[in-house]
């Protein structure tokens, strides 16, 4: 459709609009207009999180230093919740994610080492292998017309089972694959994919004693690693096509109600075929990221980030029943994260807690998701 | 354009699923401006009728056309654009989303250039308002969910949906059966107004009263054929009430009761 916007020809004589109107116009409160806002909830959580260790842990996390250690977890499993929220937000699950990015790090690893390929050439041939990947997942769930969950549940065994079963078979029987990052080389393209960004500020900051440094001059912190620029990038580009284009307006009524979609000409097969697709992409990249910045790959990679995304993602405010949720509160989400899964080393507590503090927060974001749902459609 | 061509003429429509013969012959016309109603008992065969009309189902067999033109659909696509709007009963919207994503919804304006192309939401929220108020429906906010709408508010923004975007003919599926009194009287009020804009309508109700109420002509099914088609001047509500029930059954039941059903 080019033209979409010519109205019918006038069907009645217009009303003086405008008057009536402002008259009419309600005064909707800004606590409505909050609580309207799927990702409120997260946001409320990070600063009950962040009050909580800046009261319980150690000062220097909350240095330059540790926040960076707080969103580097936090950038890597970001990227898959975010992904995975607008899954979700399109009325599907995607249980893969984890296994696919042990997978496609593999795959990555085979096509530097055993290819001997250049860097690019291995990263489009990666995403490209993971964009089938999700496809077919995509399709296998729209054309079998099963619950998303358990088709991509068997892919979470296959691509883990593939994955073992590639690294003994490309190493020789080992469950670990070393010299990625020494076969890939230096240059602009692995700078993109690892080590640290905006280098030159920290170097200026440092130079002009606005952030710590060592006696030699040499910035504390010489940069933000690039997951961090990823995961910032990819949550403000997703919002963007979420709230403001014609796709984020398609995702919500794929996830929303399928047939009324359907039935107003909305694409919904194409939609959720490309959201299978976007998060198996997300999979490839966090495993790009992760596999150049450690130099190796093995089939533990991954391993329970389905479920960290899917927690991440309801904690930012999607609903299990999808239709619903944001991408900026997965987002923060991914934060709460990496928060107090590093924040409990900054303070007396046992790490493992971090699990119970894992199940607590998804059962209150459900239950509060599930309250504020009431409120948004006056159902009761 | 010929104004006496009817908007839909459908003639000896056949619908077979498998060894099911959900139509056997169905004819019948819709002209501009005036509301023509399918009744029919549970299956009848309007839904099937309803869904080859809206390019969900193809014919098996028969006439199918559109403004004097044979027509073939192949998705509900083809029938929307072909001036075909359909407004199902429960389908109509999506409650979780805002009144203006929901009204753009399949078919939203967009302004720049790719790939910074995006939904023209000002012009959205301008024409939702404008539209609303058409209505009469008071709603302030286009960003409210529909979920918080009533329901006869809700069959009146999906209507409305289908006028702005060019409908021809307007299907609706059942659109008072969920209703109650006052918000039934609010959606038959504005099937008056948009069939006085010159278009047809095709109003599906299983209840007489609604029907003749706003009704032109009254097309009864039963079991898969046209029973034949009325005027209003022609018919009665009793007669047309026992039509559509197959006749003696419900009077024996109406007389048993004490009263009409």
């Amino acid at each position: 459709m080019v033209n979409t916007t010519q109205p019918t020809a006038d069907l009645s004589p217009p009303p003086a609009v405008k008057q009536i109107q402002d008259e009419r116009l309600r005064d909707v409160s800004l606590v409505t207009k909050i609580m309207r806002r799927p990702e409120l909830g997260a946001l409320a959580g990070l600063v009950l999180v962040a009050i909580f260790f800046v009261s319980t842990a150690d000062a220097s996390m909350f240095t330059l230093a540790g926040i960076m250690n707080i969103l580097s977890p936090a950038a890597q499993l970001g990227i898959l919740a975010i992904a995975a929220a607008l899954l979700m937000i399109g009325g599907e699950f995607d249980l893969s994610i984890g296994s696919m990015v042990a997978f496609t790090g593999l795959i990555f690893g085979a096509f530097i080492t055993l290819n001997s390929w250049p860097l690019l050439l291995a990263i489009v041939a990666t995403f490209g292998l993971a964009a089938l990947l999700g496809g077919l997942n995509g399709q296998i769930v729209i054309r079998s017309r099963l619950p998303s969950f358990i088709v991509t549940l068997a892919f979470l065994f296959i691509l883990r089972g593939l994955s073992l079963v590639g690294l003994k078979w490309a190493t020789g029987g080992s469950t670990q694959m070393r010299g990625i990052g020494d076969q890939a080389g230096e240059g602009l393209i692995r700078e993109l994919f690892s080590g640290v960004a905006f280098e030159g500020v920290f170097a200026w900051l440092a130079a002009n004693d606005l952030i710590g440094k060592f006696p030699n001059g040499t910035p504390t912190v010489t940069g933000v690693p690039v997951s961090i620029v990823w995961f910032v990038g990819f949550a403000l580009l997703a919002t963007w096509i979420l709230l403001r284009t014609r796709a984020g307006n398609w995702i919500f009524a794929a996830g929303g109600d399928p047939n009324a979609a359907r039935n107003s000409g909305v694409p919904v097969d194409r939609v959720k075929t490309a959201l299978f697709m976007l998060t198996a992409f997300a999979a490839a990249l966090v495993a790009v990221l992760t596999v150049l910045d450690a130099g190796s790959t093995d089939a533990r990679r991954g391993f329970q980030k389905e479920f960290e995304a899917i927690i991440a993602a309801v904690i930012g405010g999607c609903l299990l029943t999808g239709g619903y949720g944001s991408a900026i509160g997965a987002f923060f989400g991914a934060i709460i994260f990496g928060m107090v899964s590093i924040g409990l080393t900054y303070t007396r507590f046992d790490s493992d807690w971090f699990q119970v503090f894992l199940g607590a927060m998804l059962l209150l974001a459900v239950l509060f998701n599930n309250f504020i749902r009431r409120k948004v459609t006056g159902e009761r | 354009m010929d104004q006496d061509v009817p908007l839909i003429e459908i003639r000896n429509l056949v619908k077979h699923f498998g060894s099911v013969i959900a139509l056997s012959g169905v004819s019948l016309t819709v002209n501009r401006g005036e509301v023509m109603c399918l009744l029919g008992d549970n299956g009848a065969g309007k839904s099937t009728l309803i869904k080859t009309l809206a390019g969900v189902h193809r014919p098996t067999s028969g006439d199918f056309l559109v403004e004097g033109r044979p027509v073939s659909f192949t998705s509900p696509r083809d029938a929307l654009d072909a001036g075909i709007a359909t407004v199902y009963q429960d389908l109509a919207m999506i409650s979780l989303m805002s009144v203006t994503r929901n009204f753009f919804m399949g078919r939203e304006p967009v302004k720049g250039v790719w790939p910074f192309r995006r939904v023209d939401f000002d012009h959205c929220d301008a024409v939702t308002r404008e539209e609303m108020q058409r209505i009469g429906i008071d709603v302030r906010d286009p960003h409210q969910a529909v979920g918080t709408l009533s329901g006869g508010e809700r069959q009146c923004v999906a209507i409305a949906r289908a006028v702005y975007f060019g409908a021809k003919v307007l299907i609706l599926d059942e659109p008072t059966s969920a209703l109650g009194v006052a918000q039934t009287s609010m959606v038959l009020k504005y099937i008056h107004q948009v069939r006085q804009k010159g278009l047809g309508v095709i109003f599906i109700t299983h209840n007489v009263r609604h029907a003749y109420a706003v009704g032109d002509r009254f097309t009864v099914l039963n079991r898969g054929k046209t029973l034949g088609t009325y005027d209003k001047a022609g018919i009665q509500i009793d007669e047309l009430q026992n039509l559509m029930a197959g006749g003696k059954e419900l009077q024996a039941v109406s007389a048993e009761l004490g009263g009409m059903v």
